[in-house]
């Protein structure tokens, strides 16, 4: 059985009739062919999944669809304005914040989330806020690095 | 991984999912955050043909003072719970365990109300349901009941809830003058999940002597349970001295916190890891609760 969603992804209102089964991980990827979202344990561990979801990171592997229905929902995609890339990304750019960067975009959407409630985080506030968000090439110290970068740009 | 096929129900009241959930019955899961039912439909642990979501209802998200403790809608979000100045202020544990609740993505998706009627073994908040005496408010077609922490958690997954209700609210009584409350875990490296997890609440008399303590134990046995050993060696008992706790009466209290839990064993922990974590795990509660009830 299908329903009828409309979410707001990146600005732009999609309307689509999906299965309630579709997850909201595969309708970003697969519907909208938004391939920012990675999908790696698929078991609501690794965080390389995440979006925001009205304003919150999720695990966007651990939700259907249909939940996300009137929703607004910022994907990797939808972070550089005008081509201009948000304080976050230029972070992880500056300071080699990602290796094989499979992890990258949860990274970055979960470090959005925690600047958004705490400007200013210690580094082991940075620690716990990506505690959902596992990199495979262990780079955590540069990743850590590059949120601080972005607290400083962003707090300036 | 893709769940078996289900319809899909997005109810915008109680009394319309509690119609929903009577007219299905069997067949259909109440769908909170989501964060234990999704994984468990995608391994196909669960195959539900109807889902029922409970994140449209409005009202069941909300975190009020009532008779001078708290009112907690069943909807209400982990990561609401662990920033809330009134449950840090009324419910010091609740908010402390919340906080530790897998991750945040996780907390800014999962439920207070999900995480109690999953009963999962390894939950957190049911050893806090336990130690601060909630009362867990149902709703179904029949109206409403009140079910005691102590007797919600019935076995493994297994709780008080007739299938037909849905719990609505969570009810957590006022502390009692000089009670402290504090919730501790050993967790899972991975995932976070309580490998043993104790929660406590002491009220002290103005001479440092234990007028009522409450002790709650999540993760060492298949349910959250009371540690009723513990808590008998505490009533009555001088916990603090002018500004010196006593180490030795709550050290053999703790000693008893893992007495009449049936001890689990497997990969993560043995049965006597197991034993052995609660036994530290309540001594750092309960001194944390004491210092806080001074």
């Amino acid at each position: 059985m299908t329903y009828g969603i409309s979410i707001n992804v990146n600005g732009t209102q999609h309307t689509n009739e999906v299965e309630s089964r579709l997850l909201l991980s595969s309708y970003l990827r697969e519907t909208l062919n938004l391939t920012g979202a990675h999908i790696g344990c698929d078991t609501t561990s690794c965080g390389a999944c995440t979006v925001l979801l009205n304003g919150a990171a999720v695990k966007s592997c651990t939700l259907f669809a249909v939940q996300a229905n009137g929703a607004t929902v910022t994907t990797i995609e939808g972070l550089a304005t005008n081509g201009e890339l948000h304080p976050i990304q230029e972070g992880f750019w500056e300071k080699h914040g990602l290796q094989c960067g499979f992890c990258t975009p949860g990274m970055i959407l979960s470090a959005y989330d925690l600047l958004q409630r705490n400007p200013n985080p210690t580094e082991q506030e940075i620690r716990h806020g990506l505690a959902g968000n596992l990199c495979r090439c262990t780079g955590y110290h540069n990743i850590v690095k590059a949120v601080q970068y972005a607290a400083e740009k962003m707090s300036s | 991984m893709v769940t078996s096929s289900f319809d899909y129900h997005a109810p915008t009241s109680v009394a319309e999912a509690a119609e929903l959930l009577t007219r299905f019955g069997d067949s259909a899961k109440l769908l909170a955050g989501g964060h234990s039912l999704v994984p468990m439909m995608k391994s196909r642990l669960a195959e539900p043909k109807v889902l029922i979501d409970l994140g449209r209802i409005e009202s069941m998200a909300y975190i009020r003072e009532a008779d001078g403790g708290l009112a907690i809608g069943a909807m209400t979000k982990y990561v609401d719970l662990e920033t809330s100045d009134l449950v840090k202020s009324k419910a010091p544990a609740l908010a402390q365990a919340a906080g530790m609740i897998a991750d945040p993505l996780v907390r800014n998706m999962g439920t207070i109300g999900g995480s109690l009627a999953h009963a999962d073994p390894a939950a957190d908040l049911p050893a806090v349901m336990l130690a601060l005496g909630a009362r867990l408010i149902t709703s179904s077609t029949g109206g409403h009941r009140t079910i005691e922490a102590d007797d919600f958690f019935v076995d493994l997954l297994t709780t008080g809830l007739r299938p037909d209700e849905i719990l609505s609210e969570i009810a957590i009584p006022a502390l009692l003058p000089r009670t402290g409350t504090a919730y501790a875990k050993f967790g899972n490296k991975a995932s976070h999940f309580a490998i043993v997890g104790v929660a406590a609440s002491v009220t002290l008399s103005p001479d440092g002597t234990c007028e009522a303590a409450r002790v709650g134990v999540t993760g060492a046995g298949p349910k959250a349970t009371r540690a009723t050993e513990t808590e008998a060696l505490l009533n009555g008992h001088r916990l603090l001295h002018g500004d010196q706790i006593d180490e030795d009466v709550i050290e053999a209290a703790a000693a008893r916190a893992g007495a009449g839990v049936d001890l689990q064993e497997d990969i993560h922990a043995s049965a006597e890891y197991r034993a052995h974590l609660t036994t530290v795990f309540a001594k750092r509660v309960i001194r944390e609760a004491v210092s806080r009830a001074k």
